[in-house]
């Protein structure tokens, strides 16, 4: 049975067809939840995809956390199962207290919408594990609050526990310590702001994505196969 | 007792605020010479019922640590003042 993905879409989110669509190109089924929903309905893996939820109200994510699936989000994530949180998705995951930090507004005034190179740090996440530490991967970026910031304690824990696992090659958006993407503590949760659903096929630019949506079918299946 | 609240957010002293600073490059454009430290923020204005103000602004606080700031980025300054009342009025 193909491995199952529930990819979240909240009043706003404009990333989940691009998600779904890398998913099931790669042998996954992914199944789009809308934010009202209080059941993951068995999935092996959850997907906060990006876009604006909610409206970017308040702060972006900062309305998200309250949404009803959210509950189920936690309860799957403190079980040990796989969330990633894309962009928006990283952003309503540091509002949930799920991950530590917030992202700010870029540095340099711009919204940044481009391909850039990050450097896998590590490989010990849903989302890395079959990269190699050193790849250089070619993904979009697409925002104005990826500028990720954090106390210089939780920077240290970051940086001692490794859970840096991607960093900007060339800051775009003066992320401290160029952090790029973070896991928690238990590393089954992971928020990044490159698109490496929007780098799936050459033809687009980019296949780099590839590796890390395969990472993450490796563990929702895991995750199913541990259920 | 009824109390109108005002909440100032507001970044934190070294948070990016390229709102801000880009007014304040707009500014001499128009003329105006000689401004500076731009900042933007938002501002939050809603009513609260409370027993007495001291626990109005505890209340308030903790709707901002929770909610609405981030204290990791943001800041908020609170005013509360007695809502004028219908039977004040009379």
């Amino acid at each position: 049975m193909a491995t199952r993905i529930a990819v979240i879409r909240f009043p706003g989110t404009n990333c989940e067809f691009d998600v779904a669509e890398a998913l099931s190109d790669l042998g996954a089924t992914a199944d789009i939840l809308f934010h009202d929903e209080r059941s993951l309905g068995g999935a092996d893996a959850v997907v906060i995809a990006g876009g604006f939820a909610h409206g970017d109200y308040l702060r972006p994510g900062a309305i998200a956390r309250f949404s009803p699936i959210m509950d189920a989000i936690r309860r799957f994530a403190d079980e040990g199962g796989p969330v990633i949180g894309i962009c928006n998705g990283f952003q309503v995951l540091t509002e949930a207290h799920m991950l530590p930090g917030a992202l700010q507004k870029n540095a340099g005034s711009k919204f940044r919408c481009e391909t850039v190179e990050l450097r896998v740090e590590s490989t010990r996440s849903p989302l890395t594990s079959r990269a190699q530490v050193g790849d250089v991967l070619r993904l979009p970026i697409n925002h104005f609050e990826g500028n990720y910031t954090c106390s210089p304690e939780t920077l240290e824990e970051l940086r001692a526990e490794d859970r840096i696992i991607l960093r900007y090659v060339d800051n775009p958006n003066g992320s401290v310590d160029d952090i790029a993407g973070i896991c928690n503590a238990g590393r089954n949760v992971v928020g990044l702001m490159p698109h490496p659903e929007r780098a799936c096929n050459e033809l687009l630019g980019s296949g780099d994505g590839i590796v890390m949506m395969r990472s993450l079918i490796d563990a929702a299946s895991a995750a199913a196969a541990a259920a | 007792m009824t109390f109108d609240v005002a909440v100032e957010v507001r970044l934190r002293p070294g948070i990016a605020d390229p709102e801000g600073s880009t007014i304040e490059r707009a500014l001499p454009a128009l003329g105006f010479e000689g401004v500076s430290g731009v900042s933007v923020g938002k501002s939050i204005r809603f009513r609260v019922e409370a027993p007495d103000e001291g626990s109005a602004r505890e209340l308030v606080q903790d709707m901002c640590d929770r909610f609405l700031t981030n204290p990791v980025i943001e800041e908020a300054e609170i005013a509360l003042t007695p809502a004028a009342t219908a039977a004040a009025v009379d």
